[in-house]
């Protein structure tokens, strides 16, 4: 029952943490990309489609990453090189790609009207860590994107904390043009975390169709890229931060559906709108704006 | 017409905010929890002549509360409303779903939705034969008086003060937390009044799939339409007949309605690249704002 619980809410987890680690490394940049919702929608989307076209999981995870990528290029096109307002652009990617996905899928996946079953990406077993009792097979009889996510978040602390790079990224973020006057490539590197960050959110999205839910709805992500974006301020833009958000949002949706199971005499709604009012009183209780990068979110013209 | 109605009050509801320096993308979830107050107090007790006004009232009052929880996050703790709205939104999604599945469904139980709202809640239709009801005029009223708000009084300037430099709004002594409060509450009022009109006014009654996204495309709106009250109300006849056009689409030739979400963030899209000059002076804010929160918040 625990180690069910567990291991669900690692798998709940993973499409969040693997947003929010993108998300925050293009935060860190200065850079606020509320589209990351649609950015997932659309790796969703694509690694469904892939997967259902070739059969194979891994050709969806692909897939996915390389539309994570092209949304996140276009995003970058519109702000970073273009400087509108990223705001706008990324609500203009979430409605885009809640469109788009929902006219490709009538057209290409749903036409059947049954719902559709995708390949599983298969669980990797670790030989001797699997045995440990309750969090073994909950922490290590996994689906490979939960352990990307696991070894992403130690890599992406070091890379930010404790290296030249991580800290070149970081003065984007708190003073652009500071950064700019000593030679930074500002729009160059801008532009090269929202990829990372756009490939991230579409392996995301991937871990929700091909692991957490095996099929696809139009608009599945229901919110997550959002949840994500809220992890990042509870985590105050550390990865470590970012880790322990997802894990507590993937565990209160896996007690979800354990409680929706037991039949409880509790409306479901309330199971479904907890997700959300727990990441609402987990903003009120992390004061957002103490951490932020400085130049968050605010337009870089090169003067 | 009917269809531009909630449009018109939701890009109202959007162009106030946006004008003040406030992203409330919450008017979706403002618009259903009015139309939930809106039906709760439609349907409780007998019938009474007047009992419309007692419905609109509930709905702008519901909508605004649910829009004040937003401003108390983002004063308060610095949070984004971009996040606190769009949670919210899926809050009240729930909320609706809960109600007419249970404590508000209809007596016989079938479906799930409301009972019909008593006699004398319904909004006044004045031509026999034609569902044209009193919150066509109504809306188009109340964008007008955003718009003259906005533009010509003392509360208007400061809200747009507050808006293009919340530093300088302040530093004029302008009072910016109330000032912000008061554009979260009446944002959410203007999309609880669209719920409201849209369950007294058309549907009679409240079911789950109430709004097919209003608040969503009510940002599409006020932006396409400039945030001005003549250009909202020119974006909300044209969305209008876009949608209208394609649920028609979609019964004659299978072109699927989600398509004119497709198009709604294309339209955005363009506009947020091509109109940067004019969208940079009204967002400036933003700009400001960030720098504030690095300064240790207000």
């Amino acid at each position: 029952m625990l180690e069910d619980l567990l291991a669900a809410g690692l798998v709940l987890g993973t499409p969040i943490l693997l947003a929010a680690l993108g998300e925050l490394l293009v935060e860190r940049t200065g850079v606020m990309n509320i589209g990351v919702e649609g950015v997932m929608l659309g790796g969703a989307f694509a690694a469904a489609l892939g997967a259902y076209a070739t059969g194979s999981a891994l050709a969806g995870v692909a897939a996915a990453a390389v539309t994570g990528v092209a949304l996140a290029l276009a995003f970058a096109l519109a702000t970073v090189r273009l400087s509108a307002d990223q705001i706008i652009v990324g609500a203009a990617i979430n409605l885009l790609a809640l469109g788009a996905t929902g006219v490709l899928y009538r057209a290409l996946l749903g036409a059947t009207g049954t719902a559709l079953v995708l390949p599983t990406l298969p669980a990797i077993e670790i030989p001797g860590l699997r045995q440990i009792p309750i969090v073994g097979a909950a922490l290590f009889s996994q689906h490979a994107l939960v352990y990307l996510g696991f070894c992403l978040t130690p890599i992406l602390a070091f890379v930010l904390g404790h290296t030249g790079l991580g800290l070149r990224l970081r003065s984007l973020g708190d003073h652009p043009r500071a950064a700019a006057s000593l030679g930074l490539p500002v729009r160059r590197y801008r532009t090269a975390t929202l990829a990372i960050g756009g490939a991230l959110a579409g392996l995301g999205g991937a871990s929700l169709t091909l692991a957490a839910t095996n099929t696809f709805v139009e608009g599945i992500t229901a919110g997550r890229g959002f949840i994500a974006l809220a992890v990042v301020v509870f985590g105050r833009w550390s990865p470590w931060g970012a880790l322990a958000g997802s894990l507590l949002f993937g565990l209160a949706s896996a007690l979800q559906f354990q409680f929706q199971a037991a039949a409880l005499a509790v409306p479901y709604q309330v199971f479904l709108m907890l997700p959300y009012v727990l990441t609402l009183g987990v903003l009120l209780l992390s004061s957002g704006g103490a951490r932020a990068p400085r130049a968050l979110g605010a337009r870089y013209d090169r003067e | 017409m009917l269809k531009a109605t909630p449009l018109l009050l939701t890009g109202a509801a959007v162009m106030l905010a946006f004008k003040s320096g406030v992203f409330n993308i919450g008017a979706e979830g403002q618009f259903l929890v009015g139309a939930l107050a809106a039906t709760i107090a439609g349907t409780a007790g007998g019938p009474g002549t007047g009992r419309w006004l007692l419905v609109l009232a509930a709905g702008a009052l519901a909508g605004a509360g649910w829009a004040a929880i937003a401003a108390g996050f983002r004063i308060g703790r610095q949070v984004n409303e971009v996040i606190t709205t769009i949670l919210l939104n899926f809050i009240a999604l729930y909320l609706v779903s809960y109600a007419v599945d249970g404590p508000l469904q209809e007596a016989s139980a079938q479906y799930p939705q409301s009972d019909l709202l008593v006699p004398g809640a319904m909004l006044w239709r004045p031509f026999a034969g034609s569902r044209l009801h009193l919150g066509v005029a109504l809306a188009f009223v109340a964008t007008l008086v955003v718009g003259a708000l906005l533009s010509r009084t003392a509360l208007g300037l400061r809200l747009r003060a507050a808006g293009a430099s919340a530093p300088a709004a302040r530093l004029a002594g302008f009072p910016v937390a109330r000032d912000l409060t008061v554009a979260f509450a009446l944002s959410g009022a203007l999309a609880g009044l669209a719920g409201a009109i849209e369950v007294a006014g058309v549907t009679g009654r409240l079911y789950e799939r109430i709004s097919p996204g209003y608040g969503y495309t009510a940002i599409a709106i006020a932006l396409l339409g400039g945030l001005r009250s003549g250009g909202v109300i020119a974006a909300a006849l044209f969305f209008a007949a876009l949608s209208a056009g394609a649920s028609a689409m979609e019964r004659s030739a299978g072109v699927s309605s989600v398509l004119v979400l497709a198009v709604q963030g294309a339209t955005l899209l363009t506009i947020a690249v091509l109109d940067v000059g004019a969208l940079r002076r009204f967002f400036a804010g933003w700009r400001g704002r960030a720098g504030k929160a690095a300064g240790g918040g207000a």
